[in-house]
């Protein structure tokens, strides 16, 4: 009796892009190629030797290639019984199509998988739900199409809007709900499934700040229950928080297997090859666009650009910007997370010092830190620039740093940074007793 | 209402026995499921079994929602036949004189038009189905057959009312029920197996060439001509019955007229011809539906 619930070997998946012309949309088009092929195929008499036999459909060209992509290439792995895998990877990585075919959706190219359970797929949140319906009614039917059976939404319904946090709104019609409550709702269905294995795709990322919380903490739950579950995310906060085991996927194939820190590393590492890369061509970014990132880089005490920093010593963070509209005021959040993913600290310039009132058409804002506290280790600092609350622009990964020595403390040294996320200044003392009224 | 209709009990059993044993499960009651380039081929009616119960809710939300989108509501339904009736009347059963087998003429269009109306209504909305629910298609599992036989089911409803006003037209033209009136079951049967068949070669053909919908109304009109529904059946020479009897809804409408008012002659050779068309359809139907299944998420 093994524990292996999920065993993926070669999986592979292509998709054919045909040019518009090669993909027919009509049946007309499709008898009108054939037809013409026939035509061709008859003028062209013998097959030249050595050259790709045209079949019905298609014709051979030498950029035949460039027609098909490979969007999951020979991935194998497997799952044990109760582990939680978190999938990462660039958009187009393949994460998507490999949770699609785990999820019977699509079928695989090549390969094969072997899945023991019952399966729950959540690969939208709210796939079918009906504006019209109540919500109410949109329960029975999501859970009916998520693949609950009668007895079990009833056994579960109370909970579920328990969940959702929507008793009150539970018989009108779900197109009047905001988009905060109709998420809840899907959310609140989906995590009451009842299955072994649990795929879910970027579900993690709707809600607010609380509600995420709640979701994170129920998915937990989920997992300790003993039931295995799938997570794709670009949330590298959640995954590190819960996932012990994560997947990197590239270009449709298995890059890296192994523990979340290890796995996260390696996948920031990938999309900075060169910091120029998260301000140039940087599929984690995010924004309106309104005032824009250009550069962005750690300065060390002499104001020198450097990856590697001192603790204890001043350190600074600085970015350069375009602002392409005439927007005056716009604030700057900050965050620095360390390699394991915890957020060491945050900065909003408006609640320290104000928003920036006037915004130039091009300016540095450089942020600066004059005593680092951070023990030795890798960061890596997020950064928004917000115009009215709305992210002008949102880079996860905007610089890299790491800190390879200290000064902080007079010893030089500076704790794990398993146990220490930033330093504080402290002093002990250590003297004889003295009498203690009582 | 709407309570009721989602929770009305079936009557059918679900246990919690859902999940079938598969042969190289690891523990009994764990299904076991391989995933592969190829599939399965197999009909796996088993598992529609299984998801009955969606292809109920699919049903009851076309249902509610149609019926929530109209000012009108139960009334709208019987607007369609009514209406048609009134026209046909006018134009065909006074103005052009149309044989009616003895029946007041609008009684007689509107029992052609009341088998006919579920048909041409549960076929144009099974074969775009798919297309129509293509969030559902590409992203969650499910036997993709309990789409259109979803579609096919909610138009019953609407049979239901318009044949309650059938019983109401009985009583204004002093018609009296009869014993054969048992028939209409097995005629609707007989339609709804008609509407799937031809659904599931359309709406197949639908994910992949967006040009088929385009035609369907078009062909349910030129179908209707080639249908008893506002002549009388006895038009057709006799000799050409059975050919008739390859329309199956052809014997539909003339038997459900006799079953319901006694008129008419109706052939039973000419019903098995539409029995064996609606059967030879529907299986080349679901082979083909289930052949080409695979490929929705992919081209939808």
């Amino acid at each position: 009796m093994t524990d292996t619930v999920i065993r993926v070997e070669d999986l592979s998946k292509l998709y054919r892009l045909g040019r518009t012309h090669d993909r027919h949309d009509t049946i007309r088009d499709h008898l009108t190629h054939r037809a013409r092929s026939l035509f061709r195929r008859h003028r062209g008499g013998n097959l030249i030797p050595g050259s790709h036999p045209v079949t019905t459909g298609q014709r051979a060209s030498s950029s035949d290639q460039t027609d098909t992509i490979w969007a999951l290439d020979g991935v194998s792995f497997e799952v044990k019984r109760g582990e939680i895998l978190g999938i990462v990877g660039r958009n187009g990585a393949g994460k998507s199509t490999l949770l699609k075919i785990l999820s019977r959706i699509t079928e695989p190219t090549r390969g094969r998988a072997e899945l023991h359970g019952r399966i729950g797929s959540l690969l939208e949140v709210g796939t079918g739900f009906h504006p019209e319906l109540t919500g109410r009614d949109n329960i029975w039917l999501y859970g009916a199409i998520l693949g609950m059976n009668r007895t079990e939404i009833q056994r579960d319904f109370d909970a579920i809007v328990d969940f959702a946090e929507i008793e009150k709104f539970i018989d009108t019609p779900v197109k009047h709900y905001s988009s905060g409550m109709y998420i809840r709702l899907a959310f609140a269905v989906a995590a009451h499934l009842d299955v072994d294995l649990l795929f879910a795709d970027e579900v993690l990322a709707v809600g607010d700040l609380a509600f995420r919380r709640k979701c994170l903490g129920k998915m937990k739950d989920v997992a300790t229950a003993g039931r295995t579950v799938m997570f794709v995310s670009h949330d590298l906060a959640s995954v590190q928080s819960l996932c012990p085991r994560v997947i990197l996927l590239r270009l449709g194939r298995l890059a890296h297997d192994g523990p979340t820190d290890v796995v996260v590393r390696e996948y920031l590492a990938q999309l900075n090859t060169g910091t120029d890369r998260a301000f140039t061509n940087n599929p984690e970014r995010s924004g309106s666009g309104a005032v824009r990132l250009t550069w962005g880089e750690a300065l060390d005490e002499l104001r020198q650009p450097s990856r590697y920093l001192v603790a204890g010593r001043p350190a600074y963070l600085s970015f350069r910007y375009e602002n392409r509209t005439g927007v005056k005021r716009a604030n700057i959040l900050l965050t620095i997370y360390n390699h394991l993913g915890v957020a060491v600290t945050h900065f909003d310039m408006a609640s320290t010092r104000g928003e920036i009132e006037g915004l130039l058409n091009e300016g540095v804002i450089a942020c600066q830190i004059s005593m680092l506290p951070l023990p030795i280790g890798q960061y890596r600092v997020a950064i928004a620039v917000q115009i009215n609350g709305e992210n002008a622009d949102h880079i996860p990964n905007a610089i890299l740093f790491e800190v390879t020595s200290s000064v902080f403390y007079p010893s030089g040294k500076t704790p794990d940074i398993n146990h220490c996320t930033c330093m504080i200044a402290h002093a002990w003392s250590h003297t004889t007793m003295t009498n203690i009224s009582k | 209402m709407t309570e009721q209709l989602l929770e009305r009990q079936r009557g059918v059993a679900t246990g919690g026995g859902d999940q079938h044993i598969a042969a190289r499960g690891l523990d009994s009651g764990v299904p076991t499921i391989v995933i592969a380039p190829g599939g399965s081929g197999s009909m796996n009616l088993a598992e529609l079994w299984r998801y009955r119960e969606l292809v109920y809710f699919l049903a009851a939300r076309d249902v509610k929602v149609k019926y929530k989108q109209t000012a009108l509501g139960a009334a709208w339904v019987l607007i369609q036949p009514v209406l048609a009736m009134a026209i046909f009347t006018l134009f065909l059963g006074s103005l052009a004189g149309l044989p009616s087998d003895g029946i007041p003429y609008p009684l007689f269009a509107y029992l052609g038009l009341l088998p006919w109306t579920y048909f041409s209504n549960a076929t144009t909305n099974a074969s775009t189905s798919l297309v129509t629910n293509t969030a559902l298609v590409a992203r969650v599992y499910f036997p993709r057959l309990a789409i259109p036989i979803a579609a096919v089911l909610s138009g019953l409803l609407d049979f239901a009312i318009g044949f309650g006003l059938l019983l109401v037209l009985l009583i204004v033209f002093q018609v009296g029920l009869r014993p054969s009136l048992l028939l209409v079951p097995l005629l609707m049967a007989l339609t709804m197996a008609n509407a799937l068949a031809v659904s599931l070669w359309l709406s197949a053909l639908d994910v992949r060439y967006r040009d088929v919908r385009a035609a369907i109304p078009f062909a349910i009109q030129v179908w209707m001509f080639a249908t008893p529904v506002v002549y009388p059946a006895s038009l057709v020479p006799a000799a050409y019955r059975p050919l008739y009897g390859l329309n199956p809804m052809a014997s539909v409408v003339d038997t459900f007229r006799w079953a319901v008012v006694g008129r008419g002659e109706p052939s039973a050779a000419m019903l098995a011809i539409s029995a064996a068309v609606v059967l030879i359809t529907l299986l080349t139907g679901l082979l083909y539906f289930r052949r080409v299944e695979r490929s929705f998420a992919d081209v939808i």
